[in-house]
């Protein structure tokens, strides 16, 4: 579903990735993990071309994202993302978040649009939230909506920035457990994630990346439980 | 004797109040493409844009209304249009420049994760533009734009140059016909004083509407009795 080719990204004279190859099947969830400055988000980034790629290429159901006669809005549209900062539009009520992508970009009318924003907000627990500013919700609420608004695109692949990583402490488990209810549906997604209990509990494989190459990937319990390179290991001693 | 000419200050105000909101309303909407063109990252968008601004604000609103008046208007139509075309294409002119800087710096000050978010859900870059960014952006545009119409009102009294009849002109004539200059050059004083009065009230009122928080002041009350949203 998702391929990746000798994926090369410097920001001028800066290198970050360094050659990923890797191969993401359809309702597999990845978990990408690593130290800060790996180039963790680039990678996620470079799949939706929220970067442009230096060198490489990334396919997504076959089509080249970064090929010159490709519409990125079209990959878009199937490609939902969530990031660490949330990204919420401010001005807009929780309902208008879900719902403007659907009206403006997929043409759905205003009922239609406004039902599945329910349905996902059911889904997500905030159903009385729709008319909230997002300034009223709390962090985890926040990227609850987040989700439901990348989902109203009825995106085939979703990708995770680090989707907790801005939370206190007693809102991940409520995020994550929306991620886990999406995983279990048998969406595919790529999560760049620090929590290790998820990673086990629902990836089904993990890229561990440092200088800006997947230095090692595996299930979860051969990353986490015997770990082949030293420099995984001595990531994992240090974070765990 | 001002009483005498009550008609000429009547028209005056009106005169001067149809050059600013003309110049005003011109000069925002100019003053968004030319903001949105010193955005842009295609140079043959970017240089003119700047070029533009560059030279708006870099030389004498006055010297730009006599050129207008005098140079450009003529040689393109063959004789004048008369103050008020002259004069309310130079304020729209100038004003758009300054404007078109406001207007990039608002742009600017909203995060990046705004515009990618939006771009990340496959919104075209000119519609996330116009649904996320400008309508957040807008709202951090209203004081600096808010002293621009002030100083556009205040400006506007310089096309009296090209024989304008508007506020200023009023108070020459007044002060010609009976050689005194305390009383009508007051009185076009207070007159401005006035009306700069009135605009700055009505900017405060748009400011405190938009600039605090995106959620409508009466939801806010319902907010900080502790509920969150409303029923539906
Ligand atoms: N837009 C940019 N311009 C220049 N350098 C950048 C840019 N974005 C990222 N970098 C650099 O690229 C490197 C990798 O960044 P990236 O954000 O991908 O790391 P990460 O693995 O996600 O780290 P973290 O865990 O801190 O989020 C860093 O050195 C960063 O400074
Ligand atoms: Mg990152």
């Amino acid at each position: 579903m998702i391929k990746v080719e000798g994926l090369y990204k410097s920001f001028g004279s800066l290198e970050v990735l360094k050659g990923i190859d890797c191969e993401i099947q359809e309702k597999e969830v990845v978990c990408v993990i690593g130290p800060s400055g790996s180039g963790k988000s680039t990678f996620l980034r470079c799949i939706n071309l929220l970067e442009d790629i230096t060198n490489g290429s990334v396919f997504i159901d076959g089509v080249q994202v970064n090929a010159k006669e490709t519409d990125i809005n079209e990959i878009r549209k199937e490609v939902g993302m969530v990031f660490q900062q949330f990204n919420l539009f401010p001005h807009m009520r929780v309902l208008e978040n879900i719902t403007i992508a659907p009206i403006k970009i997929r043409k759905m009318d205003q009922i239609e649009a406004n039902d599945l924003a329910l349905q996902l907000l059911e889904k997500v627990g905030l159903r009385d939230k729709a008319d909230a500013y997002p300034e009223q919700l709390s962090g985890g609420q926040m990227q609850r909506v987040a989700i439901a608004r990348a989902l109203a695109m009825r995106p085939k692949i979703m990708l995770f920035d680090e989707p907790t990583s801005a939370l206190d402490p007693e809102m991940v488990k409520e995020v994550l457990d929306v991620m886990k209810q999406l995983a279990e549906e048998g969406m595919t997604m790529v999560v760049v994630t620090h929590e290790m209990g998820f990673a086990r509990e629902v990836g089904d494989r993990v890229f561990f990346m440092d200088g800006g190459i997947i230095v090692e990937e595996g299930t979860p319990e051969e990353v986490y439980g015997q770990p082949k390179s030293a420099r995984t290991q001595d990531f994992l001693s240090k974070v765990l | 004797m001002i009483w005498n000419y009550k008609e000429l200050f009547i028209t005056g105000l009106w005169v001067t109040l149809a050059l600013t909101a003309i110049g005003y309303i011109g000069g925002v909407i100019l003053g968004l493409f030319l903001g949105l063109g010193k955005l842009s990252k295609k140079k043959w968008v970017y240089y003119p844009c700047k070029y533009y601004v560059d030279f708006f604000r870099g030389t004498p609103l006055l010297v730009q209304i006599l050129l207008i008046h005098l140079a450009l208007i003529p040689s393109i139509f063959g004789h004048s249009l008369g103050f008020f075309v002259s004069g309310s294409l130079a304020l729209i002119l100038n004003c758009a420049a300054y404007n078109a800087e406001i207007i990039r710096a608002g742009i600017q000050s909203i995060e990046k994760g705004q515009m990618e978010a939006a771009r990340s859900l496959g919104m075209p870059k000119r519609e996330a533009m116009k649904h996320i960014i400008l309508p957040q952006a807008f709202r951090r545009m209203i004081p600096p734009l808010g002293n621009e119409l002030i100083a556009l009102l205040k400006d506007s009294s310089l096309v009296n140059v090209i024989a304008a009849t508007d506020l200023l002109y009023a108070g020459k004539v007044v002060a010609g016909a009976y050689a005194r200059f305390w009383e009508p050059y007051i009185t076009v004083a207070i007159l401005y004083l006035l009306l700069t009065w009135i605009f700055t009230k009505i900017i405060a009122y748009v400011e405190n509407r938009y600039s605090n928080s995106y959620v409508p002041p009466q939801r806010r009350r319902v907010f900080s009795f502790g509920r969150t949203s409303v029923g539906r």
